[in-house]
């Protein structure tokens, strides 16, 4: 079993603020990490490796940083890693990213599974996913949150929906997005991390996958970010202190006076 | 296509540093320096007073835009049932044809669904485009992508919206991607600029930041909608409209992944996500029997229960109540945090409710800076006044 995994490395919103002169992300200091969806979708599939064999390649465009992020899967028990990284890729959006990665997954050549995250906390789009299957056109199932069966040929998976979820059955190569519920990550063993330190990682541009011109980066994205700016606070509301009860009256004629209860 | 300071011009002043969104400037030796997390998003452009930096993008080649008219929502029904966000996507979309003094038409995929047909022209839809075949009873990713992707290519629509749920999030993107268009995720804002473009407003970093994102040079401008945040105009039986019944072609039915089995899980899991009132408790309850007092007060108030993270990892409630990152979003009209602290990762699940209440003994808990209103008190005490004050009126 040939598996895939596509990784993004995020800035940890835990950490992000605004600066409130300029209404923009203070990054200073902010940590990265592997977004947390794909946390799962490494742990997957290694679960598929163990069940099935094979091998697992990850792999993520970003800045050379990203490194760190493929570092940490191989530490998990992925056994290779592929960063593609190069100016010309700069300004992706979910257009231009999945037909990046879709490139490079067609230069490993071949894959039986494709396994994203639901969504990047970043973006928080979860376009990429299906849009890399759709550049391969290939089967997907999104918001995957349990594989019942697989075989060489073919998986049975569980897709999360509003109201219960739906049975998938697909054929191979296929591509899964996946949610929080279907697995508990594990963490790293001490071997893992040896390996990680010492593993050859290759970078990746534009003429190793043979794209470019306007299908990449800023040219190739069809979205433009026109503006960024802060959300309206509902902050610096009104605050009862002192007697409860006097509190909870001034609360409940509030709420009457928008009519909210 | 890159991004360029001009040496001569660029006098380290660090305007630009301040406007980067990312952080990604930095001003070493009078001259500023563009990291390699640059994303292009050309901010720091119009921020610099002395033009000197500069992106070049070689423009794509030209795509005339001017063939190119008419709104298209998709329809989107569940068990032949059509959902509220798809009256939700009409009656903004309405608004953006009027603006465009075009026409509104609604993509209805299913099975047996000709009165449905008749609920989208009410609800606002000046045209239907129906197909109506067996194989479409289910949503399925492959043959709904195809019909709606051939669509696309041959009436060529300007805009075409569709709702930010698991079934659109799973469909849109795809088309996106197969008639090589823009698409714009989970939003909560539409309008159209002065220019004619549609200005698609959505939040990103888990609700920190907003952005306004364009798709100037490609057609048609796609997005998802947030369930919600727009407006449903109020049906109108007497409104005509015309059906198109689209030809099912043999090749149109091939998928690969099929759906086998659809499994409900209504009584488990209340879905949060649609409430319009929600109770949410956190670790400041203590225990999972003081849950009660919660459903008391839901119940008063004819809401559904949430809760942060750490209630429902201390096994307090099941995790389909979870509010937050990696739970669901929410965004009802009122929303009351009781002994919930506000970490970032339960308020980027619910800070865009309309209103809301933060029920919270600690003055810094950092609920208070979201709250609309908030009583610092121990909620053992409040939450008891609340419902009986609530249960004499
Ligand atoms: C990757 C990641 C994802 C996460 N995803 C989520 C998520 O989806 N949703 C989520 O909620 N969290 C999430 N978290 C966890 C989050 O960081 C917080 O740990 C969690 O939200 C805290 O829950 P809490 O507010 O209930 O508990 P606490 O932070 O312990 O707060 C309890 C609050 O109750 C107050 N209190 C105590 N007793 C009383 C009383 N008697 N009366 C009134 N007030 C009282 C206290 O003052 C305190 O403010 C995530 C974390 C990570 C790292
Ligand atoms: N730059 C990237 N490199 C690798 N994988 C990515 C990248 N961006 C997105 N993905 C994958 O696509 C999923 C959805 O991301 P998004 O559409 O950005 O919300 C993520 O969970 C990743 O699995």
């Amino acid at each position: 079993m040939q598996i895939i995994v596509c990784i993004k490395q995020v800035p940890d919103t835990t950490n992000i603020k605004i600066n409130p002169e300029t209404n923009t992300l203070i990054r200073e200091g902010v940590e990265c990490i592997v977004n947390p969806f794909d946390m799962y979708a490494i742990e997957e599939a290694i679960r598929l490796k163990e069940r099935c064999g094979g091998k697992i390649t990850a792999l993520t465009m970003g800045p050379p940083q990203a490194e760190s992020a493929l570092r940490e899967a191989l530490s998990l028990g992925v056994d290779e890693a592929v960063l593609i990284s190069n100016r010309a890729f700069a300004g992706s959006d979910t257009w231009a990213t999945s037909f990046t990665l879709a490139s490079a997954i067609r230069k490993i050549g071949h894959y039986d599974i494709i396994l994203c995250g639901k969504q990047a906390i970043d973006g928080d789009t979860a376009q990429v996913g299906p849009g890399v299957a759709a550049h391969l056109n290939i089967p997907q199932i999104t918001f995957v949150k349990k594989i019942e069966e697989v075989t060489d040929r073919s998986i049975r998976a569980e897709r999360m929906m509003e109201e219960g979820f739906q049975i998938l059955e697909s054929p191979l190569p296929v591509l899964l997005t996946v949610v929080k519920e279907i697995n508990e990550p594990r963490l790293p063993s001490l071997r893992g991390k040896m390996k990680a330190r010492k593993a050859d990682i290759p970078v990746w541009g534009p003429e190793d996958i043979d794209v470019g011109g306007d299908q990449i980066g800023l040219n190739g994205s069809p979205t433009y970010v026109a503006k960024i700016f802060a959300p309206e606070r509902k902050g610096s509301g009104k605050i009862f202190r002192g007697d409860a009860e006097e509190a909870v009256d001034q609360l409940i004629h509030e709420l009457r006076s928008g009519k909210l209860i | 296509m890159s991004i360029r300071v001009i040496e001569e011009k660029c006098n380290g002043c660090r305007l630009c540093v301040r406007a980067c969104p990312f952080g990604e400037i930095s001003v070493e030796e009078k001259l500023a320096v563009i990291g390699d997390g640059c994303t292009l998003c050309g901010a720091c452009v119009p921020a610099c007073k002395f033009g000197a930096i500069e992106i070049e993008v070689e423009r794509a080649k030209k795509i005339d835009l001017s063939q190119y008219s008419g709104v298209w929502i998709v329809a989107e029904q569940r068990r032949g049932k059509l959902q509220s966000v798809t009256f939700e996507l009409l009656g903004v979309g309405k608004e953006l044809a009027g603006r465009r003094a075009s026409e509104l038409s609604a993509i209805l995929m299913g099975h047996r669904m000709a009165a449905a047909a008749g609920e989208l022209i009410a609800g606002g839809a000046d045209s239907v485009y129906l197909i109506d075949s067996p194989e479409f009873e289910h949503y399925q990713d492959e043959p709904y992508s195809r019909v709606l992707s051939r669509l696309i290519n041959k009436w060529k629509p300007e805009i075409v919206l569709a709702g930010a749920t698991a079934i659109g999030r799973s469909l849109i993107p795809r088309v996106a991607v197969m008639v090589r268009t823009g698409l714009t995720a989970d939003c909560t804002g539409l309008s159209i600029g002065d220019d004619g473009h549609l200005l698609q407003t959505r939040p990103a970093f888990g609700g920190n930041i907003m952005a306004t994102i364009l798709t100037p040079r490609h057609r048609p401008q796609m997005a998802t909608v947030r369930h919600k945040v727009m407006k449903a105009a109020p049906p109108d039986p007497a409104r005509q409209g015309n059906v198109i019944n689209v030809e099912v072609k043999e090749s149109d039915r091939f998928t690969r992944a099929k759906v086998v089995d659809l499994v409900e899980e209504k009584e488990k899991t209340v879905n949060i996500a649609e409430a319009d009132l929600i109770v949410s408790g956190g670790r400041g309850l203590q225990a999972p029997e003081n849950f009660a007092l919660l459903e008391e007060l839901a119940l008063a108030l004819g809401g559904a229960i949430g809760a942060s993270r750490a209630a429902v990892d201390a096994g307090w409630i099941p995790y389909s109540h979870q509010v937050g990152q990696t739970g669901k979003t929410v965004q009802p009209k009122l929303y009351i945090a009781c002994g919930i602290s506000g970490a970032i990762q339960h308020l980027v699940g619910m800070q865009t409710s309309d209103v809301i209440v933060a029920i919270n003994k600690d003055p810094y808990a950092p609920i208070f800076q979201v709250a609309t209103y908030g009583i610092v008190g121990d909620l053992f005490e409040v939450i008891p006044l609340l419902v009986n004050k609530l249960r004499r009126r």
